[in-house]
């Protein structure tokens, strides 16, 4: 009974850090494109003469979502319609279930993994509910009853699935030097050191991994500069037949996935949770000293590394979207199927060859 | 708690394979062959093969369907009309007869085990990426490399079907 309460805490936990994250990713997002602009951005919204630099900015567009006129185009499949935005949100949000936040919690006896599921396929999870995400995007183009949405959601469903398999080439080196599937597992292999002083991340192990992963993963994520599906200024994209808040849970899970891109790159390269030199009972330097820390502080200091990281890869993925000009298609594919695929085949070879020289 | 589990996925899996060959519009089978995959990937978790669930996720829910979804949006069958022959009919007739013929000679001559329902692996480790890993390389060798080398075939074979000058 306690062990079901406890889990539950811990998905209402994710669950409202996650949706209250995208929705201030909403305002970083038009912030930080204002500041890269020159311009002052958003910061009309104000309660009472309050205005905190934008803040309030995200509960306004929330509530104008909720009153629009909530739009179904004559004759288009009113099932599906509805169907696909939920479909392409709930994808973004299950996959952070295998994302270990923190290493354990002690109060008194209870020992409690920060941590919702501990899967023993974390990796083979994440590959198959992001590979659900399609689903939303190629219905939203199909069911509104238009040509240019349906092409829309073509091309996003050509790009999806081939990224798809990048995506899964990319971290297979990754899994080969930590050998494990078990995301929690990998994080806690980068709590080690090697050499002595250098922490055992990803990013020091499987550089050309990290390099071949993060474009991979932007490109599932449909933003700019891959944004060829929905392609808002010009081409026009899979939700344009959307209004209203079905149009906002599109809008609200690309913000989703930025955070949970944000926190699987910081997990899988970057240490995750792992503070270096950190360890289960404080901190101890390879220089000599040793500090002792109370197990509330270690787990304090966890969440807040985490949670940097995941700040410090959002504010990149933002910084990526308002820098770089959009792909044309031909080149978003060849760049897959003939730039990051063989790279990531060598990826795995080269992998494979290391660990076969080190390991007797 | 697991029968409980069992029984509406049981329950999910069933309603939804009927809705796949109940359902008129071409889009929403899929939609609900998609669910039964999903609810059947639910039941291999409970039967303690979570490598199985993922793999039937990742194959058949995000692959195959994926492409099942293309040619039915592609080929725009609205609406399926209802009559066929009479012929196709009574031949659909037989030949569901004679798939319940098989199914009850199987049912009949499969042993329930007389204490309870679903037996999950017990052995630690069970259904583990290790554990098949280390089977797939060890006893099914030969089964496992003939497997990817039909794959490397259909692959090659897709691209000369494909590009018309190599």
């Amino acid at each position: 009974m306690l062990e079901t309460i406890i889990i539950l805490i811990k998905v209402w936990a994710v669950l409202i850090a996650l949706v209250s994250g995208a929705a201030i990713m909403t305002w970083v997002e038009r912030k930080e494109s204002a500041v890269m602009q020159d311009r002052l951005g958003a910061n009309r919204a104000d309660i009472l003469g309050f205005r905190v630099i934008g803040l309030f900015q995200p509960l306004a567009d929330g509530l104008k979502m909720f009153f629009k006129e909530d739009f179904i185009p004559d004759r288009a499949d009113k099932f599906l319609h509805t169907l696909a935005p939920i479909l392409a949100f709930f994808p973004a949000l299950v996959t952070f279930a295998v994302i270990p936040f923190g290493d354990v919690l002690k109060i008194g006896d209870l020992v409690i993994p920060l941590q919702i599921a501990k899967l023993n396929i974390g990796y083979l999870y994440l590959l198959a509910f992001g590979g659900l995400a399609v689903y939303g995007t190629v219905l939203a183009g199909y069911s509104s009853n238009n040509k240019y949405s349906l092409l829309g959601g073509l091309r996003a469903a050509a790009q999806m699935i081939s990224y798809e398999v990048c995506l899964g080439l990319t971290l297979i080196g990754l899994i080969m030097v930590y050998s494990t599937l078990q995301l929690d597992k990998i994080v806690q292999q980068q709590g080690e050191l090697l050499f002595g002083f250098l922490p055992v991340w990803g990013i020091f192990l499987q550089p050309l991994g990290f390099l071949l992963f993060f474009p991979a993963a932007i490109a599932e994520t449909k933003r700019v500069p891959f944004d060829l599906p929905e392609g808002e200024s010009e081409i026009i994209g899979y939700y344009t037949e959307y209004s209203g808040m079905r149009f906002g849970l599109f809008y609200f899970a690309e913000f989703v996935e930025i955070i949970v891109l944000a926190a699987l790159v910081s997990t899988l390269f970057f240490g995750g949770y792992q503070v270096p030199y950190l360890y289960a009972d404080g901190f101890s330097f390879p220089w000599g000293g040793h500090w002792v820390l109370p197990n509330l502080i270690i787990v304090l200091l966890q969440l807040a590394s985490f949670g940097l990281k995941i700040a410090f890869f959002c504010w990149l993925q933002v910084l990526i979207r308002w820098t770089l000009p959009r792909f044309r298609y031909d080149q978003l594919m060849r760049l897959c199927w003939v730039g990051i695929l063989p790279l990531a085949i060598l990826n795995i070879l080269l992998t494979g060859l290391i660990l076969l020289l080190i390991k007797p | 708690m697991e029968s409980v589990f069992f029984v509406i996925l049981a329950v999910v899996t069933v309603f939804s394979a009927l809705m796949v060959i109940l359902q008129k519009n071409p889009m929403t089978s899929v939609l609900f062959l998609i669910l039964a995959f999903f609810s059947t990937a639910a039941l291999y978790v409970l039967l303690s093969a979570p490598f199985l669930a993922a793999v039937q996720i990742i194959v058949y829910a995000g692959a195959i369907m994926v492409l099942f979804l293309f040619v039915i949006m592609l080929l725009n069958l609205n609406r399926i009309k209802e009559e066929g022959s009479p012929l196709l009919k009574a031949l659909g007739m037989m030949v569901a007869g004679m798939l319940l013929v098989i199914a009850a000679v199987v049912i009949r001559s499969t042993v329930i085990p007389s204490d309870s329902g679903f037996v999950a692996g017990t052995e630690p480790g069970f259904g583990s990426v290790e554990a098949i890993g280390r089977s797939l390389f060890t006893t099914y060798l030969l089964p496992f490399e003939i497997a990817s080398f039909l794959l490397l075939a259909a692959i090659i074979g897709a691209v000369v079907l494909a590009k018309k000058k190599l």
